[in-house]
């Protein structure tokens, strides 16, 4: 406990990963296994080096978000308006509630051998399959915020008149923001989660995930190490995109105590 | 005296605000039935295109053929031998990712030294998706049972120490405020206020872990499985027989519901003390 005391605060995070490169700088540099599949970080520094300056990473990222981008906004829009519709109408929610509920039981992934017959190897089928994954999270998260606008505020609206339209944009909507956000931003990390599993089942066309399918099928553990850390990469950036987006929209309702 | 809300001014604009479920006659019996015209239509849809065959067999097959598949596979044994073996897996992944993000979670939540080392790494960790290490570990470990445990108990192992931290991390200051006025050892403090006051958002990680788990354990079947439910589904892809696929997905999405309903039963009884309260 006193060692752990001796590193200051801020350089703390850095000490397990340095301390789990050196041990596979070591585990290479003394030839602790002779496995081709032991391969050094240096190789692995080449090999991004490469791909970068080739342009191929480029190419198959552009692919995959385009996709992710493509499906996640079908997704999320369907979901808004099917969420929205089922949190404000109590009859539609009995007609169509049961079965939504019963059908997002079901496996994601499992989806997928469906709608490659349905739609065919190409992207029709992976669009189909990332709106699919966007949509069950935002319909969710859309159709708990609106159930849970306070009566209250639905009384003053009722008190000032307002139109239906100035009680959806000025009221529900505000009042169910913060669900729907995190509904959507859920979403988004689904949908870059269904990318990569749409890439590896459907093994057609250009892809970040076919990069990696690729490599393990040519035991380049060099590629396979760095298409992990450009997907680590990229889902981390989505997340910090939408958490800044979701903050900055949000940024009318205060500091909540829960927020820090 | 009582703060004035706004329900006690006099309103006369408002109209009176109807209590949303009262419905004059047999209520809960009509909420129930509207239920069922929606999946009937699309069954009748089903039933009348498969029996005119406007669409292939192979792409769409009828509702008899998914229902008849179902029952032989579950007859002869071959449903149950696959839902075994899908079933063991998630459990073992489960229970090693419930251990491992237990002790993680609960050593992050309560040392702020260890959350400092160990957080950043662990965010990484967690930012690759089960997907993303799929390839490589398949590289490292092969295909074998040792994959799908690994993958599985990541997939549990992530919300399960993220919510075990959080939830420590918030248990409020006042009540370990009392717990120091009342003198109670350490072991006290946990037992009596930390794990109580936490058990709530960490029985949701829990949740959340195991339907992880067993949406990991599918995609890693359908992957890379010669048994299991995403095996079969993959196998009557292959072979075109879509009956199978779908009566697979169906018992693929009951397994699903019925551990998050467990789950939900198991979070009841752990949490009466709770409801009682109110």
């Amino acid at each position: 406990m006193l060692v752990a005391r001796l590193v200051p605060k801020p350089l703390r995070g850095f000490v397990l990963p340095a301390l789990l490169l050196l041990a596979w700088w070591a585990a290479v540099r003394f030839g602790v296994s002779s496995s081709p599949l032991l391969v050094s970080p240096a190789k692995v520094w080449q090999t991004a080096v490469e791909q970068v300056a080739s342009g191929q990473v480029f190419a198959a990222l552009a692919a995959s978000l385009r996709r992710d981008l493509v499906g996640f906004a079908i997704g999320a829009f369907a979901g808004l308006a099917f969420g929205a519709a089922l949190g404000a109408s109590r009859l539609f929610e009995r007609l169509a509630g049961p079965s939504f509920h019963t059908l997002k039981q079901i496996s994601l992934f499992a989806w997928i051998p469906l709608l490659s017959v349905w739609f065919g190897l190409g992207d029709a089928a992976k669009v189909a399959f990332l709106s699919l994954a966007a949509f069950f999270p935002v319909v969710l998260n859309t159709f708990e915020g609106i159930r849970s606008v306070p009566a209250d505020l639905l009384e003053v609206a009722r008190v000032l008149r307002f139109g239906r339209w100035q009680t959806w944009t000025r009221v529900i909507l505000p009042a169910a923001s913060p669900s729907i956000f995190a509904g959507i931003h859920l979403g988004l990390i689904y949908a870059w989660l269904a990318t990569l599993g749409a890439e590896y089942l459907l093994v057609s066309g250009q892809g970040i995930g076919n990069t990696m399918i690729d490599g393990r099928e040519h035991f380049r553990m060099d590629q396979v190490l760095f298409g992990v850390i450009v997907v680590g990469a990229v889902g981390f950036a989505l997340n910090w995109i939408a958490g800044r987006i979701e903050a900055r929209a949000l940024a009318w309702r205060g500091r909540s105590v829960a927020q820090f | 005296m009582r703060p004035v809300s706004l329900a006690d001014l006099p309103m006369p604009l408002a109209a009176p605000v109807a209590p949303p479920t009262s419905w004059p006659t047999w209520p809960a019996l009509r909420d129930r039935l509207l239920a069922w015209p929606l999946p009937l239509t699309v069954l009748a849809l089903w039933t009348v295109a498969a029996h005119f065959e406007w669409i292939a067999p192979q792409v769409l097959p009828a509702p008899e053929a998914v229902a008849l598949t179902f029952k032989d596979s579950l007859l002869s044994g071959e449903l149950w031998a696959h839902l075994q073996v899908s079933l063991l897996r998630v459990l073992a992944g489960f229970a090693v990712g419930l251990v491992g993000g237990l002790s993680l979670g609960v050593a992050m939540g309560l040392s702020p030294t260890v959350k400092d080392y160990v957080y950043p790494s662990f965010k990484v960790f967690a930012q690759v998706p089960v997907l993303g290490w799929l390839p490589l570990l398949m590289l490292l470990v092969g295909i074998d049972e040792a994959l799908k445990v690994i993958l599985v108990s990541k997939a549990a192992l992530v919300p399960i120490a993220l919510n075990t931290c959080k939830g420590i991390e918030g248990v409020p200051t006042r009540h370990i405020e009392v717990a120091r006025v009342l003198k109670f050892t350490r072991w006290q403090l946990l037992s009596r206020v930390v794990f109580p006051a936490a058990l709530a958002p960490i029985w949701n990680g829990v949740r959340y872990g195991l339907t992880h788990a067993w949406l990991a354990l599918v995609v890693v079947e359908l992957l890379a499985s010669s048994e299991g439910l995403g095996f079969m589904i993959v196998y009557g892809r292959q072979l075109f027989q879509l009956d199978v696929v779908l009566a697979a997905v169906a018992v693929v999405g009951a397994v699903g519901f019925a551990l998050d309903t467990l789950l939900a039963l198991v979070e009841h009884r752990l949490l009466r003390w709770r409801r009682e309260a109110f």
